[in-house]
C-alpha cells in the first residue's frame, strides 16, 4: 500500500467519474430544461460506441470513429426527440418512464439485429496506446489520461456554451420559463430539439471514450445510466456543477472503495471473509453514500430547480 | 376498484358497471383455461397461467403503490427479488440441513410454504420501511431515480455475496410443501397462486375504500390538504409503500418456487420495469388492471418470442403505443376512463 497505488487508483477514480459527468450532464440538462426523465439516456450511449466501432473497423481511423459516434448519437437523439420524447414533455413522469424504457428495449433489440449478440472490440488508437509516467507512478495507461481530458474539455465547454453564448442564454431562459421565452419568439420546439441532442452527442462521446476500454455490446449504456442517476440525484436535478462535483465523488469513492475496503477490513477479520465483505460491501458503497447524503439533503447538493 | 364496493349497500342492486364485466370475465378466463389445459393432460399451459398470475400479484402490490398513493416506484424488483431470495435461502438451509444463522439464536431453513411466505413479506416490509424512509424524504423524479438506486444496491449485493449463489444464483431442488395439498401439482399450484392472487386483490381493495386508503389517495392528489386536515402524509405514504412491497414480495416468494431457482435477474432493473409495463398495460389504478397487463406481457413473450427471437422489439412498440395513443392502458380501452388520471 503505497502513495503511488493511492494516486494511480485517484485517477482511476477521477477518469471513471468524468465518463459518468458525460452522462449525467446530458440526463441533467434535459430534465433541468424539458423537465423529462429519460432512461433511452443509455441507449444513446450505446450507440456512440456502436458507431464508433464499426465506422473504426471500416476506415480503419479511431479519429473518424470518434466523430462518427458522436455525430450518431446526436442523429439517434434528435429522431427520437421529434418522433417520441417531443409527445412526452406534458405527461407525468410515469409515462415519460414507461415511454424511454419501451425506447430501450426498442434499441437494445434493434442494435442486437443489427451487429448481433457478440460484442464489438475497439482498439485505442496508436497514438494514445502505451504508457506514460507521472510523478510517483511509473506507467499510467495514456488513453485514460486522454479520457480525463476530453471529459474537463467538454465541461468547460458546455460552462462556455450555457453561460456566455446565445443559445446558452435561451437553454437558461427555458429552464426558468418555457411559456415565457416561447412569448418572445424564441422556436422553443427546436430548441428542445438542439438540447436533446446535445445530451445525447455527449452521451454518444462518452460511449465511444469508454467503449476503447471494454467491450462494445448490448445493453453497456444501462449500468452506467443507473450510476449517473444516482450522480444527480446526488448532485441535484438540473445543475451541471452539481453533476460534474457528484460524478468525481461517485467515481472516486466507488473505486477506491473497491480496492481499500477489503484491506480495510483485514484489520478487523480474517483474510476470506475480508475478501467477500469488502466486496460486497464497496459494491453497495456509492448507494450507501447516496442515501446518507439525502438523508441530510434531500434535494441534492446544488439543487437548481427548487 | 370502484367506487359501488365502499358505498352503502342499497336495496337495488347497482348495475354492473362495464369494468366489472370485464373483471369477472379475466378472472375466469384465467381460472378456466388451466383447469381445461391440465384436463388434456397439457401442464407447459398451466404453469404459464401460474406465471401470469404471479406477475398480476406483483403488479397488484406496485399498483398499491402508484394508483393509490402515487409512489411511482422504480425498484420494486428489490422486493420480488428479495422475496424470492427469502425462498431460496430457506429451500437451500432444509435441502442442506445447515443453519441460517446460529448466534445469537440458531435459525435453520424450512421447506414450509406457508413459513417462507410470511417470512418473506415480513423481511420485504422491513426493507421497504428502510428504502421507503429515505426515498419517500423526496418526489416525484427524484423519488423514480433513488427507488431503481437502492434496488441496483441490493441486486449488486446479491451478485457479489457468494455464500448464495452469486452471480450463478440458487436452486430449489424440491418445491416447498404445503399443508395437505400437493404442491409438486401443476395445477394445485396455481390454484394456490390464484386464491393468494385473489387475496391481494381483496386487501387492495379493503385498504382502497378504508380511512386509510382515502387518506393515501389524498396525499397522492394534495399533500397539503392531507397535511391541513391533520394527518401527517409521510407515515401513510410509508405504510402504503411497505404493504405494497410486501405483496410484490410473496409474488417473488411464487415466483422462485414456479421456476424452482433464484438469481440476481430477479432484481435486475429490467424486472422492476416490467412489473411496471403489467401495470400500465393493465390500467393504472385499475383494481384488475395488472391481470390484464401481465397476462399480455406474458403471451407476448411466449407467442412472439417462438415466431422471431426479437419480441422484445416489438413489446417495445407496443408499450410505446399504449403510452402515447392508449392512455389508460387496456382497461382503459375496454372499460373507459379510469376515476383519475
Amino acid at each position: 500500500m503505497t502513495a503511488a497505488l493511492i494516486f494511480e487508483q485517484v485517477l482511476n477514480g477521477l477518469q471513471f467519474g468524468l465518463t459518468l459527468f458525460l452522462m449525467a450532464a446530458g440526463l441533467t440538462l434535459v430534465f433541468g430544461v424539458m423537465g423529462l426523465i429519460n432512461l433511452a439516456h443509455g441507449s444513446l450511449y450505446m450507440v456512440g460506441a456502436f458507431c464508433c466501432a464499426w465506422i473504426t473497423q471500416q476506415t480503419g481511423s479511431f479519429w473518424l470513429g470518434l466523430g462518427g459516434g458522436v455525430l450518431g448519437a446526436a442523429a439517434a437523439g434528435a429522431l427520437i426527440e421529434m418522433l417520441v420524447i417531443r409527445r412526452l414533455y406534458d405527461r407525468d413522469h410515469l409515462d415519460q418512464v414507461l415511454a424511454t424504457f419501451a425506447l430501450i428495449l426498442i434499441f437494445s433489440e434493434g442494435t442486437r439485429m443489427v451487429f448481433g449478440s457478440m460484442p464489438l472490440y475497439l482498439n485505442i488508437p496508436a497514438a494514445l496506446g502505451g504508457t506514460m509516467a507521472l510523478p510517483g507512478v511509473e506507467a499510467y495507461p495514456v488513453y485514460r489520461l486522454f479520457i480525463i481530458l476530453a471529459a474537463l474539455a467538454v465541461a468547460l465547454l458546455l460552462y462556455l456554451l450555457i453561460s456566455k453564448t446565445r443559445l446558452g442564454m435561451r437553454i437558461r431562459a427555458g429552464e426558468s420559463d418555457r411559456e415565457m421565452i416561447a412569448a418572445l419568439g424564441v422556436d422553443i420546439k427546436t430548441l428542445y430539439t438542439i438540447v436533446f441532442a446535445l445530451g445525447a452527442a455527449i452521451a454518444g462521446l462518452s460511449g465511444a471514450l469508454v467503449g476503447a476500454l471494454r467491450s462494445v455490446q448490448v445493453g453497456m449504456g444501462e449500468p452506467v445510466l443507473i450510476l449517473a442517476f444516482v450522480v444527480i440525484v446526488i448532485g441535484g436535478i438540473g445543475s451541471i456543477k452539481g453533476a460534474l462535483i457528484g460524478s468525481i465523488l461517485i467515481g472516486l469513492v466507488d473505486t477506491l472503495g473497491r480496492i481499500f475496503l477489503p484491506v480495510i477490513l483485514k484489520f478487523f477479520m480474517e483474510n476470506a471473509s475480508a475478501n467477500s465483505i469488502g466486496a460486497a460491501l464497496s459494491s453497495m458503497l456509492i448507494y450507501l453514500m447516496m442515501a446518507g447524503i439525502l438523508a441530510v439533503k434531500p434535494k441534492g447538493l446544488f439543487n437548481a430547480t427548487n | 376498484m370502484q367506487r359501488t364496493d365502499t358505498a352503502p349497500k342499497s336495496i337495488n342492486m347497482p348495475k354492473l358497471s362495464r369494468e366489472t364485466v370485464v373483471n369477472i370475465a379475466v378472472m375466469a378466463i384465467l381460472l378456466a383455461l388451466p383447469l381445461w389445459a391440465s384436463s388434456i393432460g397439457e401442464d407447459y399451459y398451466v404453469n404459464l397461467a401460474s406465471l401470469i398470475t404471479i406477475f398480476a400479484i406483483a403488479g397488484v402490490g406496485l399498483n398499491f403503490a402508484i394508483g393509490q398513493g402515487g409512489m411511482v416506484s422504480f425498484g420494486h424488483a428489490a422486493f420480488f427479488g428479495i422475496g424470492g431470495y427469502t425462498t431460496g435461502i430457506a429451500a437451500f438451509h432444509s435441502f442442506e440441513e445447515t443453519l441460517f444463522m446460529a448466534m445469537p439464536f440458531a435459525i435453520s431453513g424450512t421447506n414450509q410454504m406457508l413459513i417462507i411466505w410470511i417470512v418473506a413479506m415480513v423481511i420485504c416490509g422491513i426493507a421497504a420501511l428502510a428504502i421507503g424512509a429515505i426515498s419517500l424524504r423526496t418526489e416525484g423524479v427524484y423519488f423514480i431515480m433513488i427507488t431503481l438506486a437502492f434496488a441496483q444496491m441490493i441486486y449488486y449485493f446479491a451478485i457479489s455475496w457468494p455464500t448464495y449463489g452469486g452471480e450463478d444464483g440458487l436452486s430449489i431442488y424440491l418445491r416447498n410443501e404445503l399443508p395437505m395439498v400437493d404442491a409438486e401439482s401443476a395445477l394445485t399450484f396455481f390454484l394456490v397462486c390464484f386464491v393468494l392472487l385473489l387475496g391481494a386483490i381483496f386487501v387492495s381493495a379493503r385498504l382502497s375504500g378504508s380511512r386509510f386508503g382515502a387518506a393515501l389517495g389524498t396525499a397522492r392528489m394534495n399533500e397539503t390538504r392531507l397535511a391541513t386536515s391533520g394527518i401527517d402524509p409521510f407515515p401513510i405514504k410509508l405504510t402504503g409503500f411497505v404493504i405494497s412491497a410486501m405483496i410484490t414480495g410473496l409474488a417473488g416468494a411464487l415466483f422462485a418456487e414456479l421456476n424452482g431457482f433464484v438469481g440476481p435477474s430477479m432484481l435486475s432493473w429490467h424486472r422492476s420495469g416490467e412489473i411496471m409495463v403489467f401495470v400500465i398495460l393493465g390500467g393504472v389504478g385499475r383494481l384488475y388492471g395488472p391481470v390484464i397487463g401481465a397476462a399480455l406481457f406474458v403471451l407476448l413473450e411466449t407467442y412472439i418470442g417462438e415466431w422471431t427471437e426479437h419480441w422484445q422489439l416489438l413489446l417495445g412498440l407496443a408499450l410505446l403505443g399504449v403510452v402515447l395513443f392508449a392512455r389508460g392502458g387496456v382497461m382503459g380501452m375496454i372499460a373507459g376512463r379510469a376515476r383519475h388520471d
